[in-house]
């Protein structure tokens, strides 16, 4: 059946359906990895977003529940070359057309992936609708002030979880997770409470933790402004604290930097950041259209630590004031490269030397 | 950090002649490797002894050694040359392979020279079985069951220990020459023993065969700081079992999800990481089809077919970056070439697929075994670049040539479902049409997998280009059905012919980018694609400013179209740049320099058919295409082209009819007054008959319109005819068969410029084999030694009138028989030729430029080099062909007219016999001064036998021959020691071979090719050996003749010094 989407510019594009089959708006982006679509399309950061895989082949080994970042999809609808109705692995369980309509999600095949992305990479970040019939002014113009709100509140548990049972006791905010982050913790020795976002500083403290992970999540960071009060308070507890993507960026907030949306930000599993303290480069998996402004990162609280090799945007803060460290992109990878997962064992080593003060 | 300071003057080893497992691609990595140092103001000296390259080109490196590439003349030229570094990774196995045994010498400390590219260590990791599994162990990666062995009870004791079927994987190989798969104990002998004896160390790995599981690769890099990326993943279609270079690939892998993926991907950066790799390097797994489980295959620590491949389908160019981190830089300060404004040190992202499709020569070997193994059998491949694998798959079998639109081969339409599926476990060349017709005749998945465990997603992408034809048959040909068939790579010409309609709207390609980066950055260099999406992102980069021309590639490597015309294609490319024009390519070998994104102002990585070179031309609308630099391939497009109103430069199509029409041809001769060896054409086994009783045996046998002397043959007999006539009329075949007087004279080559008017001949080279051997593998000279003044004048005064009688413009190669003091054409060709870099570099004329100049108008007398033949030079060029026979089981070695040499080599020198032992040397000849000889001939060469015998005898040779020449050669020579035939006696010719008391095989017989005849038998034998064999007598005595003076080179020459 053919369905259209249109982008904010008023640009039509005449697809095929697939998924479920109804109208949606949302924010387009594009991701360019070339596996790990299952990953994508459960990764809550992307939620309120329309989501465009520029490999063209998605679909090709199934679909595999074990291998989902969160219990369900939270993108607004999905765009490919084209879906795979034969998939192949010895995992798969079914295939993805059949996972978006259960999932309820747009999906749209057969439209020139590429076109649509270098048009968001000269034009940026649009909005776009999918339909069933092509669009009026009306609709278009609408399309303009589509913004994602409540991303977080969207995403985030209701209520505590915990998980594994280890030597170290860490929360872990939950600002839309992805459960590889909850695997890697526990696989490193942690037990794990994850919380809600919105849990306070003291019920966190309350919880005697080793240390403090924050999450991943969607939409603006500067939106947070509850969270980044509760993240100041945290601060003054000097709890050893590392911070992924989202985490990364409120923690900068809470200690006066400001965050920036990115034209068309960093998606996919091939991002070369530089460690600038080890002098190394690494491969990495991102997923962000929020930047934290580098410069804007008062000189007495932290440094750049990272850095994209491509546009030099900050990817990386090491914290001077408090034992803490954030990253832009995800150590935890799922999908993308292993590379950074030291990461973990460095947040380990900084709960052992802040235990260490401790006792 | 930058550059290093201590680097100054670096010397790269290139990969020598082209053979089957290591072609092409070396001469495209050596090619960036000599511009990367260059463009940071380093001094190159370049050895290479395959002349047919561009790396050996003046324009490539400062200092040019076109010299054997033997440990003795390395040093000579470190010892001359004095660089400061020695690059060893770019110049495939046999650069590393020298590079190391230099080192390992102590003469690169000696002569205070750095290792560059590869320490000794890292080598032996990735190479010493031992170590290698070692190594693995130690960081936890998994490695196949194996042990190294050195002598047979070992490999039969742990075969017994692993179980059966094992591996056999030879030590120090070139595409694992000598290995195979043993079921069974008689055949583990057998394989065995060939693998220790082709293993330069001796030393054979056995090892647990696990067939069957998956096969992915990854290229990956590493750089001094430690930075690894990995460049591309690609997945083999055949699985565990085929090599790697014997498998149609797909890049980047499709069926491992992202867990699976990750962990082969952190798998070969562990290994590159704890190898300490400083470049490139590719690393095969095995991975079960059905767990986690793997094993790592094999880590080839350089660059290699594997790189080149995934360089282009990618468009990250590796050679390029390993040679910039080989002189001190990192991934992360060396520039993404292709965006522009990225760096090096990220991983591609792809936004298409591409898939690889093996070249096989089984066409020329029509009795070699075409079963797949672990040993490499393919001469060269093609690339293709789809937005789905079906059209990526069918870009690749239609540019395969193999004269297939589709993956329907018409033989298999005949054959019960039954038959196909018997034909499933045949794993051969032409198994992917068997799974296809299998796929066709409802053979389920779940069989098809279980015989070749070909991945389902494989197979079930096939099937939609099955149900495509089935849709094309049933429905209606309507523009949303004939536009759905393009998407998946069905040209213009085959849905007509499946749905018998017309097309209404025809569409032409549009095309799309490789970008290394899937859009996500702007990227400048054009490097492209055909789909059928409507934006067309070549269209920006075409400007107004400058007229464009089309190039040609030549499509894959084969045999009888090498390197050759790459190199030619390359060169006319740059000449027209520096004319002013704008130059675009169309080629789909991935492993050449023609298809590196920066040769051409702009690259369309598409098949060489006439549909998909119209819809580059719909886009491009050049002003003009260039046809005589591609090859057949090319020259075939030339008419289809004309036809279209899309102008030819230089010759035209009309000319280029000329000559390979007979009798237009014919005509030709008689109006300039020039012989030919008498003939006829003819269709059926009757004419051919009455020809040959008419002009008398033996006559030549070959079917018009044909390169490299395919499906020719001497007939010497009514019964050779018949037999011949037979097998040619099987084919479908439009096409006369041609039928001459064979005249066995001295042969000799021409290639001329012309530009309408004059003419200019660069050189004449004569033949050492006499006509009868196919040009392309015989022994060549220039400039000619034996031939008298008259004759010579008698040859450029020809050359002359037939190039302007045929209005060449351009390029022209003649070939010519002299038979009894007279001049007689065979051949006409108005290209360019396999021997046009060869003169080119030994004249210092510039032939492809002056060509192209002359295709455009320019004029030969303004051009510096004036007219007519062409002054000698001082120096003696000996050009020796290569073979890959060793690679190509049962195949007859027996030279004729149809060509089987893979390269060449060239020996450069002041004498004819230093240039003709420099030519041996480096084609692989050992020169001894004494041994045993073996001389087993027909009756026709016994009495010129009889004189090369006697000059191996004065030499001291032991001489053994076959009874019925035992008895000619001992009525001269005394001491001759008879051999029984093979069925006869247990001392015999084959277990004379084994003995290792024969050095030198002469063996020629009246009829060959059948794997069962003992002069086949006897020729294997020698070849699997490693014995020289001779199948011409004329290469035999040169040879005898050059034993008898000095087997030492003396001196090594920089080619740029010798004009």
């Amino acid at each position: 059946m053919a369905i259209y989407l249109t982008l904010e510019n008023g640009m039509v594009f005449e697809g095929k359906s697939f998924g479920a089959a109804h109208d949606t708006m949302g924010e387009i982006v594009f991701t360019t990895g070339m596996t790990g679509y299952l990953e994508t399309l459960t990764d809550p950061s992307y939620f309120g977003q329309i989501v465009l895989q520029t490999f063209p082949l998605i679909g090709n080994y199934g679909v595999i529940p074990s291998d989902f970042e969160s219990s369900k999809s939270h993108i607004k609808a999905y765009i490919v070359k084209e879906w795979c109705q034969y998939p192949s692995n010895f995992r798969s369980e079914g295939d993805i057309d059949t996972f978006l309509k259960n999932q309820g999600i747009v999906g749209i095949y057969d439209i020139d992936t590429r076109l649509i992305t270098k048009i968001i990479r000269e034009n940026g970040v649009m909005n776009g609708i999918i339909s069933t019939k092509k669009p009026d002014e009306d609709i278009i113009n609408s399309l303009k002030e589509y913004t994602i709100k409540d991303a977080v509140k969207n995403v985030t548990l209701n209520k505590t979880e915990d998980y594994g049972d280890g030597k170290y006791n860490v929360v872990l905010m939950d600002f839309g997770y992805k459960k590889n982050i909850l695997r890697e913790l526990v696989k490193y020795g942690c037990t794990v409470h994850v919380v809600p976002a919105f849990t306070s500083a003291e019920e966190i403290m309350a919880m005697k933790p080793d240390g403090i992970m924050l999450s991943n999540g969607p939409g603006d960071p500067a939106e947070n402004t509850l969270i980044v009060e509760q993240l100041k308070k945290l601060i003054g507890y000097n709890i050893p604290t590392f911070g992924i993507c989202l985490g990364h960026q409120l923690l900068a907030l809470a200690n006066g930097a400001v965050t920036k949306k990115l034209k068309y930000g960093h998606r996919g599993g091939n991002q070369p950041v530089k460690d600038i303290l080890k002098d190394r480069v690494y491969i990495t998996s991102q997923n962000h259209g929020y930047a934290v402004v580098g410069d804007s990162l008062p000189g007495d609280v932290g440094i750049v630590s990272h850095i994209n090799v491509n546009d030099n945007t900050c990817e990386g803060i090491k914290y001077k004031n408090i034992p803490a460290f954030s990253v832009q992109f995800h150590p935890e990878a799922s999908a993308g490269p292993l590379d950074t997962e030291y990461l973990f064992e460095e947040f380990i080593n900084l709960i052992e030397g802040g235990a260490h003060k401790c006792h | 950090m930058p550059l290093r300071s201590d680097i100054k003057k670096v010397m790269v080893i290139g990969s020598g002649p082209i053979v089957i497992g290591q072609a092409a691609e070396f001469d495209y990595a050596g090619t960036q490797a000599c511009r990367a140092l260059k463009e940071e103001g380093l001094e190159v000296v370049l050895v290479n002894s395959n002349p047919a390259t561009i790396m050996t080109d003046s324009a490539m490196a400062d200092k040019i050694y076109i010299e054997p590439l033997t440990i003795d003349v390395l040093k000579k030229i470190i010892i001359k040359e004095k660089p400061d570094s020695v690059l060893s990774t770019l110049g495939g196995q046999t650069g590393l392979t020298l590079s190391m045994q230099l080192y390992k010498d102590g003469f690169l400390d000696e002569q205070n020279v750095n290792l560059l590219g590869a320490n000794c260590e890292t080598i032996d990791k990735a190479e010493d079985r031992q170590m290698f599994k070692d190594t693995m162990e130690k960081i936890g990666e998994p490695v196949i069951p194996s042990k190294v062995v050195t002598d047979l009870q070992s490999a039969l004791d742990f075969a017994e220990i692993i179980g059966y079927p094992v591996i056999v994987r030879p030590a120090f190989t070139l595409g694992g020459s000598g290995g195979g798969i043993a079921y069974d104990v008689e055949q583990l002998k057998v394989i065995c023993e060939g693998g220790l004896r082709l293993s330069p160390i001796t030393q054979v790995l056995i090892e647990k065969c696990i067939s069957g599981w998956k096969e992915i690769e990854f290229e990956v890099m590493r750089d001094k700081k430690g930075n690894v990326i990995t460049v591309c993943s690609m997945e083999n279609f055949d699985p565990v079992g085929v090599h790697t270079g014997d498998s149609i690939v797909i890049a980047p892998c499709v069926t491992l999800s992202d867990k699976e993926y990750q962990m082969l991907r952190t798998a070969a950066l562990n290994i590159i990481s704890e190898l300490k790799v400083e470049g490139g390097c590719n690393c095969q797994f095995a991975l079960h089809p059905t767990s986690f489980e793997y094993a790592v295959i094999e880590v080839n620590p350089r660059v290699s077919r594997s790189s080149a491949l995934a360089s282009k389908a990618t468009g990250y160019p590796i050679a390029k970056v390993a040679s910039k981190i080989a002189i001190g830089y990192t991934l992360d300060e060396i520039k993404n070439a292709v965006t522009g404004n990225t760096y090096a040190c990220f991983e591609p992202a792809l936004d298409y697929v591409v898939v690889k499709f093996p070249k096989w020569p089984f066409d020329k070997f029509v009795y070699a075994k075409k079963t797949l193994g672990t040993q490499m059998k393919a001469t060269g491949e093609v690339m293709a670049i789809g937005v789905n694998f079906e059209s990526a798959m069918m870009k690749a079998v239609r540019g395969i040539e193999l004269g297939f639109d589709t993956l329907n081969m018409e033989k298999l339409k005949s054959k019960s479902a039954q038959e196909i599926e018997e034909l499933l476990y045949n794993c051969d060349n032409e198994r992917s049409f068997v799974v296809f017709e299998a796929i066709k005749r409802g053979i389920s998945y779940d069989k098809i997998y279980e015989i070749t465990k070909i991945d389902k997603w494989f197979l079930a992408k096939l099937k939609n280009l099955a149900d495509m034809e089935e849709k094309l048959k049933m429905s209606e040909l309507g523009d949303t059905v004939y536009l759905e068939a393009k998407k998946l790579g069905f040209m213009d010409k085959t849905i007509e012919e499946i749905s018998g309609q017309k097309i209404k709207n025809k569409r032409y390609a549009s095309f799309k980018m490789v970008d290394t980066c899937a859009a996500e950055f702007p990227a400048s260099t054009p490097y492209f694609y055909s789909t059928f999406d409507e934006d067309n992102e070549a269209l920006p980069f075409i400007k107004e400013d400058k007229k464009r021309v089309l190039v040609f590639g030549s499509g894959p490597i084969r045999i009888g179209q090498g390197i050759e015309f790459d190199y030619s294609a390359v060169h006319c490319v740059w000449a027209l740049k520096n004319a002013g024009y704008e130059a675009v390519i169309i080629n789909n070998n991935p492993e050449t320099v023609s298809t590196d994104f920066d040769t051409g102002d702009r690259l369309y990585f598409d098949p060489l058919t006439k549909e998909d070179v119209m819809s580059v031309i719909q886009t491009e609308k050049p002003y003009g295409v260039v046809v005589a630099f591609g090859g057949q391939t090319a020259i075939k497009l030339t008419e289809f082209l004309d036809k279209n109103g899309v102008k030819i430069l230089g010759t035209s199509a009309k000319s280029i009819d000329e000559a390979e029409d007979r009798e237009k041809f014919d005509e030709l001769l008689e109006k300039c007054q020039i012989k030919r060896p008498v003939g006829s054409t003819v269709f059926t086994t009757d004419e051919a008959l009455l020809v040959a009783h008419r002009i008398e045996y033996p006559v030549l046998l070959r079917p018009s319109y044909v390169l490299g002397g395919h499906n020719m043959i001497i007939a010497h007999s009514d019964e050779d005819i018949m037999q011949y006539m037979e097998i040619i009329l099987q084919t479908k075949n439009d096409n006369p068969i041609l039928i001459d007087k064979y005249l066995m004279g001295m042969e000799v080559e021409v290639d001329a410029i012309c530009d309408g008017e004059d003419i200019l001949i660069p050189g004449i080279m004569e033949h050492i084999e006499r006509a009868g051997v196919h040009s392309g593998d015989s022994i060549s000279v220039y400039p000619p030694q034996h031939i008298k003044q008259e004759i010579i004048d008698k040859i450029t005064d020809y050359t002359y009138r037939l190039s302007k009688e045929l209005k060449v413009c351009g390029l022209v190669n003649i070939q010519y028989v002299i038979y009894q003091n007279e001049v007689y054409v065979i051949e006409v060709n108005p290209r360019s030729s396999r021997t046009v870099p060869y003169i080119s570099k030994v004249t210092g004329i510039p032939i492809v430029d002056l060509a192209l100049r002359c295709s455009i108008g320019e004029k030969l007398k303004d051009m510096g080099y004036g007219a007519g033949l062409y002054k000698k030079s001082d120096y003696i060029a000996v050009k020796v062909p290569v073979f890959s026979f060793e690679k190509l089981h049962d195949a007859d070695i027996h030279l004729g007219p149809e060509m089987k040499s893979t390269g060449e080599v060239l020996g450069i020198a002041k004498t004819f016999d230093e240039a003709i032992l420099k030519g041996l040397i480096a084609a692989g000849y050992t020169m001894k001064k004494q041994g045993g000889v073996f001389i087993s001939v027909r009756d026709s060469d016994k009495a010129e036998c009889l004189e090369i015998a006697r000059k191996f005898d004065k030499l001291g040779f032991e001489i053994y021959a076959t009874i019925k020449t035992a008895m000619y050669l001992s009525k001269t020579i005394k001491n001759i020691k008879t051999i029984p035939k093979i069925s006869e006696a247990k001392y015999n010719p084959i277990t004379l071979i084994e003995s290792g008391k024969v050095d030198y095989v002469i063996s020629t017989s009246k009829k060959g090719r059948l794997p069962a005849r003992d002069s086949v038998k006897i020729r294997r034998k020698a070849v699997e050996h490693g014995i020289p064999c001779l199948t011409s007598i004329d290469t035999a005595n040169a040879l005898a003749d050059c034993l008898g003076k000095t087997t030492e080179i003396k001196n090594v020459y920089d080619i740029n010094e010798i004009f």
